[in-house]
Order: structure tokens, then C-alpha cells, then sequence
């Protein structure tokens, strides 16, 4: 077993109230994690703390431990941008740039100072072939990728992050948007993925967590109440509201 | 007893005849300015200097240093304007000290322009001793403007959905770079048109460069940031109240050259406005 992400007493407040208590897990290397529960119970919030973007709320207090390969990343002096770089995150509306399809891609790397028109040439290529979109688009790399199918723009902004050279996607609901049959070709791309990222996924989709992950998560009012491999999660559940909620008693 | 429809009807005539009431004036003015101004504009009246104390000749020194005055006042108030609503919107917190200055904005704008006159001339003209110059004038036209700009760019800047600068934070760009490359590209026709329709206001603005760079009569261009100006408003004034035997033709010719000019600008406005709504899909 390899972690790439530990928590540990991880609580977090927005302002006076109180999102995040006592979290404590383990996120492992080329896994799928899924996070579960009902709306509002801090799935988005834990997520967003993996990748410091609560940072950009104010008001925000975290505290706790949480490690991203090896490292604490909570507290001052941590470094944002190589953090960034190696968590990414893909939102839950698909949200390309008003750019061209090609400038999508290549945004993250021209931030960190790539020239080259060679090598964003071949990031381009590259992340685009990793989320299955080269071959379609690779003769209108130039038009505006706001044109392109709500799938595509998910797609996308997946490739977008892949040209970084991330170790872990965060995705947050990255279906939710999309009809059923998108849904579907997203997931096998994440089956995909995983093989070379690890993934963390929030969903509010139960079959879906069963379907792709391999460790699931259930939260609830900003507690994590039962984390393990998700055939047991979704067979076996150990704590009474989990399988409440797994059976649709409540949520 | 009046059925629905029939009082339906007299309800739009009297809304449309409001509503034409509203144009009247407006229709009225730049009627007769046309009407008395137009036979006023020719190559000579545009282009050269004034002669017989301002009756006849041209307006060209008036022109040029209205032009120079916009010029200065953008100069100033753009990047000014720009980065204050940047560091306001993107930049800090909402503490006691941005609210403060909030509200200096909102009430800065509420100030006569007269008090901005006054101000320039007692910090530019004397105090800093720029003297009554383009220089001190158009900062004072930029104090002025200060307010109308920052508010016209904050309104561009939150335009721009906060889900480009959180995309742009979780690739790991810093926050200028998220604004510069983000957030800048998306607002800059919304900060183009504030600041244009800024501009238009201030060339047509008389009490801030009363005292601070209007030359009553200098019949030759400025050499220099440092130099008095004769500026249209002032020379309308000028013109109608300050010089006797003044031809209307003369007077109608320059009040129709400033209005064009005004009316130049807001047309460049509204021409990036469109433009920008035909162009924004988000
Ligand atoms: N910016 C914020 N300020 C204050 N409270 C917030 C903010 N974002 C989320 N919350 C609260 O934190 C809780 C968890 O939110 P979130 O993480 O978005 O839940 P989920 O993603 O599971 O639906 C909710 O009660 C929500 O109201
Ligand atoms: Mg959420």
C-alpha cells in the first residue's frame, strides 16, 4: 500500500461554523477514492482542502494534518504553485476558457513558463490522446472550445490538467452536468486514468461510487462516519447512518 | 365604462408620449446645434488660429488642447483606475480599511466639480507649482474621473465568472498571473468602455479646468505638459459671455465640435459594447 494523501484530525471552519470534523483518511497511489453523502455534508470542502482551495475563501481555518506525498501542505511557507501542480482538479461544470482548444491545453504550461512551441506541440497531442479527444480534434485545435459538446469541455478541462503532469486528480461531481451516456465514457476514461494518476472523485451518485472506485468514503455533516474498500462500504456496512444512506433510507 | 383593451390603449399613447417628452430635449438641443452650427464647420474653422480677438478664424488651438487634455487624462486615469480596482477586486480583503475606501469612492463622485477645481488649483497649480498647465489639469480631471473609472472596471472585473480564476488558481498560476491572463483578457472591452465614456465626460467638463489649465485666448499650440491650453468648454464660455460681437455661427460651430467629439467617443463606447456581447458565450 502506497498513500499519496493522509489526514489526520482535520478539521476545518468557515468563519464561526464548523464543515470538517476530525477527518481522517488515507488516499492510495493509482486508486479510485470516492467520497460520498448527502449535500452540504463537506465532500466539496474536504476535496478542495487537498489542493489548498479553500485558501481563496475567506475566513477559512484548517487545521490538522493533511500530507500530499509524504509532505504537510497545511500552514504557511508551503509552496502553492508545486502543490497545485501536483493536485489538480477538475471542477464540476465543465469550465473551458474562452480560448481556442489548443490554448486550453497548453494554459497551465505557458503559467509556468513553457516557450517551446515544440513541446506544448506534443502536450497538446499527449493530453489530448490521454482523454480520447485527439483524433477528433486534432484538425480544429483552433477554434473556440466553448463550441465543443459539454463532454468534450469536460474532456477538456481533464486534458487541460493532465498537461501539468499531475500525480492526483481531484474531481468534484465532474459528471453532473453531463447526460447519462457522456457519464458513462467519462468513467471508463477514469477507469483509464488511474492506471497512471490517482484519483480522488466526489459524487452524489452512489452507483457511480460503486461502479469505479476502489475505496469510498461516507461523510456526513462534515464527518467522515465509515472509510474503506467500497465492495465492503456498499456490502458490509459497519456504522448504522451509512447504511442508511447506501439503501436510500435517507439523503 | 371603458373595456380593457381601450384603456390598454390609452395607457401606451400616454407612456409613448412620455417617453417622447424624455427625447424632446434632447432632440431640441442637437437639432439646433446642427441647424446653427453646421455652416460654421469648414477646413479653416477646424484647422487654423483664431483671428479678430476670436470672432473669425478657426478653433484648431481649442481642438488640440482638448485633445491633449483627454490624452493626459487617460493617461493618468487608465492605469490609475485599473490597478486601484484590481488591488479592490482581486487583490484584498473586505476589511475596515477597503470599505473605507469604498466609500471615499462613492463619495468622491457625489463632490461638484467646482470643489475639484478649487482642489487643483490649490495641489497641482500652486502647491506642487505645475502652474495652470495641461499637466495640472488633467490630473485634476483624473481625481474627478478616479471614482466612475474604478467602479466601471470592478463592474468588468466581476463579469468574469470566478469559476476561470479558480480554474486558473488550480493550475497553479499565481494571482497576477490568473488576472493578467484571465481575468484581464475577459474584462478589458467592459474597462474599455467605462473608461471611453470617462473620457467623453471629462472633455466636456468646465469647472475642474477653470482654474487649472484654460487659457482664455493663446493663439498658438502648447509646447509642452507644463503649458496652459485653450480647451473647448472654457472657450464656449468664453465665446458667449466674455467676448462681445461674437457671431452665432461661431459660437453654434464650436458648441458642435465639442458635441461631436463627446458624441464620437460614446459611439466608440457602444461599439465595443457590442462587439463584447456579441463576442461573450459564457
Ligand atoms: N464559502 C463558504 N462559506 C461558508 N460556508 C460554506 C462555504 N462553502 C460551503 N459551506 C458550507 O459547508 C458545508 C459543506 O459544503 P460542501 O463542502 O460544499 O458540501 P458538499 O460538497 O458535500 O455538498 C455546507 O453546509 C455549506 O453550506
Ligand atoms: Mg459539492
Amino acid at each position: 500500500m502506497n498513500n499519496i494523501i493522509t489526514t489526520d484530525r482535520l478539521d476545518l471552519y468557515y468563519g464561526a461554523f464548523q464543515a470538517l470534523i476530525n477527518v481522517g483518511l488515507n488516499v492510495e497511489q493509482n486508486k479510485i477514492t470516492a467520497l460520498i453523502g448527502p449535500s452540504g455534508c463537506g465532500k466539496s470542502t474536504l476535496l478542495r482542502v487537498f489542493n489548498r482551495m479553500n485558501d481563496l475563501i475567506e475566513g477559512v481555518r484548517t487545521t490538522g494534518s493533511v500530507k500530499v506525498g509524504g509532505e504537510e501542505i497545511l500552514g504557511p511557507g508551503v509552496d502553492l504553485v508545486s502543490l497545485r501542480k501536483k493536485v489538480g482538479m477538475v471542477f464540476q461544470r465543465p469550465n473551458p476558457f474562452p480560448l481556442t482548444i489548443y490554448e486550453n491545453v497548453v494554459y497551465g504550461l505557458r503559467i509556468h513558463g513553457e516557450k517551446d512551441r515544440k513541446v506544448l506541440d506534443q502536450a497538446v497531442e499527449k493530453s489530448l490522446s490521454s482523454v480520447l479527444l485527439f483524433a477528433d480534434l486534432k484538425d480544429k485545435l483552433s477554434s473556440n472550445a466553448l463550441s465543443l459538446s459539454l463532454e468534450q469541455q469536460q474532456r477538456l478541462c481533464i486534458a487541460r490538467l493532465l498537461a501539468v503532469l499531475p500525480e492526483v486528480l481531484l474531481m468534484d461531481e465532474p459528471c453532473s452536468a453531463l447526460d447519462p451516456l457522456a457519464t458513462m465514457r467519462i468513467e471508463e476514461l477514469m477507469l483509464e486514468l488511474k492506471k497512471r494518476y490517482t484519483i480522488v472523485i466526489v459524487t452524489h451518485n452512489m452507483q457511480q461510487a460503486a461502479r469505479i472506485s476502489d475505496e469510498c468514503g461516507f461523510m456526513l455533516l462534515g464527518e467522515l462516519v465509515e472509510f474503506g474498500p467500497t465492495k465492503r462500504i456498499f456490502t458490509a456496512p459497519k456504522d448504522k447512518r451509512t447504511e442508511d444512506y447506501i439503501t436510500g433510507r435517507f439523503g | 365604462m371603458m373595456d380593457a383593451r381601450t384603456k390598454e390603449k390609452i395607457a401606451f399613447n400616454v407612456l409613448l408620449a412620455l417617453t417622447l417628452l424624455v427625447i424632446l430635449p434632447v432632440a431640441l438641443i442637437v437639432g439646433v446645434i446642427l441647424w446653427r452650427g453646421l455652416p460654421a464647420i469648414t477646413p479653416e474653422f477646424l484647422f487654423a488660429m483664431p483671428r479678430e480677438g476670436m470672432r473669425a478664424g478657426g478653433i484648431f488651438p481649442a481642438i488640440v488642447g482638448t485633445f491633449y487634455l483627454i490624452l493626459g487624462v487617460a493617461f493618468f486615469s487608465i492605469p490609475l483606475g485599473v490597478l486601484a480596482a484590481i488591488y479592490l477586486n482581486e487583490y484584498s480583503e473586505r476589511n475596515r480599511l477597503t470599505r473605507l475606501i469604498e466609500l471615499a469612492i462613492i463619495n468622491l463622485a457625489g463632490v461638484p466639480s467646482i470643489v475639484y477645481g478649487l482642489f487643483g488649483l490649490g495641489l497641482f497649480v500652486t502647491f506642487l507649482g505645475f502652474g495652470s498647465s495641461i499637466l495640472a489639469g488633467a490630473l485634476t480631471l483624473t481625481i474627478e474621473g478616479l471614482p466612475v473609472i474604478i467602479t466601471a472596471t470592478r463592474e468588468a472585473l466581476n463579469t468574469v465568472p470566478r469559476s476561470f480564476r479558480e480554474v486558473s488558481f488550480s493550475l497553479g498560476a499565481s494571482r497576477w498571473q490568473t488576472v493578467r491572463h484571465v481575468v484581464l483578457p475577459n474584462a478589458i472591452p467592459g474597462i474599455m468602455t467605462g473608461a471611453i465614456l470617462e473620457l467623453s465626460r471629462a472633455a466636456g467638463e468646465t469647472a475642474p479646468i477653470l482654474f487649472t489649465v484654460a487659457a482664455f485666448y493663446l493663439p498658438r499650440l502648447p509646447q509642452s505638459v507644463y503649458d496652459q491650453a485653450m480647451v473647448l468648454p472654457y472657450h464656449i464660455y468664453v465665446l458667449s459671455t466674455q467676448v462681445p460681437n461674437v457671431s452665432v455661427k461661431v459660437q453654434y460651430g464650436t458648441v458642435l465640435v465639442l458635441v461631436g467629439m463627446v458624441f464620437l467617443l460614446n459611439v466608440l463606447a457602444a461599439w465595443i459594447r457590442a462587439r463584447l456581447r456579441k463576442k461573450k458565450t459564457w
